[in-house]
């Protein structure tokens, strides 16, 4: 088998455990998007356009309050920003291909894909120039596992039961997602003050709450990792 | 919001997600980031991510739900020990919306006997 082959192939198997709680994921967005109101089509091509379910569940909550454009648009942005700390890190390991490649990749860049291959990444020396088929390989099984359970959720619809809370499912996994990011103790308290702004402003309009939060959680991070790093 | 506009909405969307996606992959080289803005940047997921999760656990239809009475907020605690302890995203996922289904089922008969 080829390097390229073998790096693939073993992407795709590392993101088998990850898809068996992706799956259920698509689908929920898939019947909450059809519930909010979304044409099927629309709720399909977002998982295909977007490929970000976390926003896209955010989204799919304002379509369904008639929120403005811009304010989608801006809350993706947001919730959307922790995509340039991931591709901020992982450059490093993408720099030699060509730019088809980057934006290929660059689109496939997931939270899943993103925390299997910088393992890889950091884990192994660089032994070879086809580790970037690792990231493809695992960001492609997401991808068809994503727009496949969106398709489940759509045609299935509406017809889950409100009762079964599986909008729960999405704080669920952003809390997955945060263990995954809280590495150091500047990330704790960066957390922490973020999560505290954000139910004292949980009142304002258009998500400025989500902003100002945002921006006093990284502020904070950032200044306490640079006191810690003074320090002798 | 008429179909053109939620089309267009999609587009503004995507074109914003694959744009942060995109942005140091594509500049790798061309800049160097300065330290600050690098140490901002590690910071953006933890405080972000708590920042959607926080009212979500602590907010039901736009209004603060006192802690006795919030079975989404005791699962949520347990789905992030289970989240710190197991590094696991399905256990703490299936974890919490097990909890919830128990608190949610228990809440009743809890303040019955509380009276």
């Amino acid at each position: 088998m080829t390097t390229r082959a073998r790096e693939f192939g073993d992407g795709v198997r590392a993101q088998l455990p990850i898809l068996v709680g992706v799956a259920p994921f698509g689908a929920i967005y898939g019947a909450l998007a059809t519930g909010a109101g979304l044409a099927p089509d629309a709720a399909q091509a977002m998982s295909a356009i977007v490929f970000a379910g976390s926003s896209q569940f955010v989204a799919t909550s304002l379509f369904a309050a008639a929120a403005p454009w811009p304010v989608i648009i801006a809350t993706t942005l947001i919730i959307n920003l922790r995509h340039l700390w991931y591709s901020a890190s992982i450059a490093p390991y993408l720099a030699h291909l060509p730019a088809r490649w980057k934006l290929g990749l660059a689109y496939l860049l997931t939270d899943e894909a993103y925390i299997v291959s910088m393992q890889r990444y950091a884990a192994a020396p660089p032994a070879h120039d086809h580790r970037h088929w690792y990231l493809a390989g695992s960001g492609l099984a997401l991808w068809l596992t994503w727009q496949l359970a969106t398709a489940v959720g759509v045609f299935v619809g509406a017809q889950v039961p409100a009762a079964w809370n599986l909008d729960f499912a999405l704080p669920l996994t952003f809390i997955a997602l945060l263990a995954t990011a809280l590495q150091d103790r500047p990330a704790l308290l960066a957390a922490g003050i973020a999560g505290l702004v954000a139910v004292l402003t949980a009142g304002l309009p258009y998500q400025l709450g989500l902003v100002f939060a945002a921006i006093a959680g990284i502020s904070v991070g950032a200044v306490a990792r640079r006191t810690l790093a003074r320090q002798p | 919001m008429s179909a053109a506009e939620v089309w267009l909405t999609l587009a503004g969307m995507g074109l914003v997600t694959v744009l942060l996606r995109l942005s140091f992959i594509a500049l790798w080289g061309r800049i160097t980031l300065p330290e600050v803005v690098r140490d901002a940047l590690r910071y953006v997921p933890p405080a972000v991510l708590a920042a959607i999760i926080a009212p979500a656990l602590l907010f039901h239809d736009g209004q603060l739900v006192p802690a006795s009475g919030q079975p989404r907020l005791w699962a949520g605690v347990l789905a992030a020990l289970i989240a710190w302890r197991t590094r696991n995203a399905l256990a703490t996922i299936v974890g919490g919306m097990v909890a919830l289904f128990a608190f949610e089922w228990l809440a009743p008969m809890l303040r019955a006997w509380l009276g």
